[in-house]
């Protein structure tokens, strides 16, 4: 009997709650670096300025944020797709206090500006070796409770799980190695050119790793179980999530376009981040195939529309990522406001759309209750829809401009804004947009997070447990 | 197919998978003589410049700020030329950026005197009003610490003297920051 089954749910809700939290912390940040952007007199101390409250806001929404959200979906999922309780739940338990020891002691460091300055690589050698801990501990519970599965087959999200398992590994460590030179210095052990391509290889995998295989194993359990119809194709999942996991590697130098690292690994790049167009949309082609004749549940299921315009988000994100990456694309937009702007509709858009549909799906579950309020998540879904498309767009936009204004040369051939100032300035009306996408996308997380307490608390005390 | 029925095999497929253009791409080219440039060219940094480095890097000016020009007419009009293999040899970490929204400082310290840096970081938006820099006036009243400086010069390899390292003493941490952006653009020995 399935119900016999006991389930351990302790770590999943401490998670979740733990992601929502520094959400709300990196969320915040995000609002006042963006202000800062426009009202320098906002870089209040040398803890509140913008160089290192950047990596705080990036830090927080990858590692306090996405990590403990795949950390407790990933702890749900293990258990439901495999008919058993979790493997340690001791251990689980222990891996959520030390992850918030760890991300506290994080967000210090940042503040500090300790920084090893790799992008979302930041955090110095003795947290690294903490986040690897945690990693490691964390792997071992979804290995072992992947291992003693009463399931024989391993269904699709169970393999984003174990890629994410060893992907994050690889990459995170690779990155990482230094030399110390006191508890919170040390020096990249790669030099120049080879640092950097080092850095981009981890940074364009910490987006496959973390912005891409979490949420596709969520999107590959949700969309089936909350629309009630069966996904699309299993063989096209195969092929998908295998050329995903192998072409991804090869794409980090697109962020090295036209810089001194050698022509063929740029050239490699490029060629390989086109392909990754097909294994993307093969996932995307599943989520609208899954749903065919059942549109309508568009308008009748809240989840089915995160869901959906995640994947939706996801699929112009991989169109998008790839057609920056080639050359006479890059020379225009890189280094621009574009790169936000496609960065903040993979993130906003996809990323939070997708662990939302998780979260609302699974906590009523496991606390043995009903969502507190649908109307609530509507609210929450249509803010967070406007808010992203108010930034993503405006971000587009003004990266071109600029963009356009750097290549701007008269019949002479000499720059035409030659100070870089008459370039900046014209940024800050859009950048006011970009505030106000933000807020109204804050707004909505809050909606959410209100909304998640609020089910919780409505919980029946006695089934609690 | 029934590597979905085992975790540990499907395991070793996926590090397989990932481990191909890892190390084709990335980890190999750490040994392929194209991409590691002689060094011998180089001026190696002196303490109170790599002291002014891990300023910039603290205070994460690489958030805003680029150091690599492409060779594009338009970026070499308004930047110099082209960076350079040689010239990030010996940088560890790399600090190219990806984001310029202030300009490009490759080639920074070819550009203004050190009165000026001064100045500039004291108050940017006296002199450009417009400008959204923050101020680091602060880092003029910060004295620096050097109790690391033989132990970075050692760690990174370069050559110093015990005067020089005796020099940092007294130092602010704004002059090892615009000792630092004085040497942007002079990496290459003549």
């Amino acid at each position: 009997m399935a119900n016999e089954i006991r389930y351990e749910y302790d770590a999943v809700k401490g998670f979740a709650l733990s992601s929502l939290f520094w959400a709300i912390v990196g969320l915040l940040v995000g609002v006042l670096i963006s202000l800062q952007l426009v009202y320098p007199q906002l870089n209040l101390t040398s803890w509140l300025t913008y160089g290192r409250l950047r990596p705080v806001h990036t830090n927080a929404l990858i590692y306090g944020f996405t990590v403990p959200a795949a950390f407790s979906l990933f702890f749900y999922l293990v258990q439901r797709l495999g008919r058993v309780p979790l493997a340690y739940p001791g251990l689980a338990r222990f891996t959520l206090y030390l992850f918030n020891v760890a991300i506290v002691l994080a967000a210090l460091s940042l503040f500090a500006g300790m920084s090893q300055s790799k992008e979302y690589s930041e955090l110095e050698w003795p947290l690294d070796i903490g986040v690897v801990i945690l990693w490691v501990l964390f792997s071992i519970n979804i290995i072992a409770t992947i291992m003693k599965r009463k399931e024989e087959q391993m269904y699709v999200s169970l393999w984003y799980i174990l890629a994410t398992v060893v992907g994050v590994a690889i990459v995170y460590i690779g990155n990482n190695i230094a030399v110390p030179v006191s508890l919170f210095k040390s020096y990249s052990a790669y030099a120049g050119a080879n640092d950097a391509n080092v850095q981009w290889w981890f940074g364009h995998n910490a987006v496959a790793f973390v912005f891409t295989t979490i949420p596709l194993a969520i999107f590959y359990y949700i969309l089936p179980k909350s629309s009630g119809a069966p996904l699309y194709s299993h063989r096209l999942s195969i092929v998908g999530f295998w050329s995903l996991v192998f072409a991804y590697l090869w794409t980090g130098a697109h962020h090295l376009v036209y810089t001194p690292l050698p022509d063929w690994i740029q050239t490699v790049a490029i060629a390989f981040s086109i392909f990754l167009i097909a294994p993307s949309w093969a996932s995307v082609i599943n989520g609208y195939g899954t749903l065919k004749g059942q549109w309508e549940q568009m308008r009748s299921n809240y989840l089915v529309k995160f869901i959906i315009l995640g994947i939706t988000f996801y699929g112009l994100q991989t169109i998008q990522g790839p057609s920056q990456a080639i050359r006479a694309f890059s020379a225009l937009i890189h280094y621009t406001d574009w790169v936000p702007g496609h960065v903040h509709m993979g993130t906003m858009g996809w990323v939070t759309m997708t662990v939302s549909a998780g979260f609302y799906y699974m906590l009523p579950r496991i606390y043995n209750t009903e969502l507190y309020s649908i109307k609530l998540a509507n609210l929450h879904f249509w803010l967070v829809l406007v808010g992203q498309l108010i930034y993503s767009v405006t971000m587009w936009i003004t990266g071109i401009r600029q963009g356009a204004m750097w290549q701007a040369v008269d019949n002479d051939g000499a720059l035409v804004y030659a100070n870089f100032i008459h370039t900046l300035t014209p940024n800050y009306p859009f950048w006011n947009m970009r505030t106000l996408g933000g807020v109204i996308f804050f707004a909505g997380f809050l909606v959410f997070v209100y909304n998640i307490l609020k089910t919780i608390r409505n919980a029946p005390a006695a089934r609690q447990a | 197919m029934s590597i979905d029925k085992r975790p540990v095999t499907f395991m070793l497929l996926a590090v397989l998978a990932i481990m191909v253009g890892t190390l084709l791409t990335t980890f190999i080219p750490l040994f392929v003589g194209t991409v590691v440039p002689a060094t011998d060219k180089v001026v190696p940094y002196k303490p109170l410049e790599v002291e002014g480095r891990d300023i910039y890097i603290r205070e994460g000016c690489n958030n805003c700020h680029s150091q690599i020009v492409r060779p594009l007419p338009f970026e070499t009009a308004r930047y110099g030329p082209p960076s350079t293999l040689e010239e990030s040899a010996i940088d560890r970490p790399h600090l190219w950026g990806s984001r310029r929204t202030g300009p490009d400082l490759a080639r920074v310290g070819k550009k203004y005197p050190a009165a000026w840096h001064y100045l500039h970081m004291k108050s940017p938006q006296s002199m450009y009003p417009q400008s959204n820099m923050p101020a680091y006036a602060w880092l003029a009243d910060a004295k620096l610490d050097s109790r690391d400086g033989e132990k970075k010069m050692k760690v990174l390899g370069y050559p110093y003297t015990s005067e020089e390292i005796n020099a940092l003493e007294g130092k602010t941490e704004m002059d090892a920051l615009v000792a630092y952006l004085l040497r942007l653009g002079k990496e290459m020995k003549p």
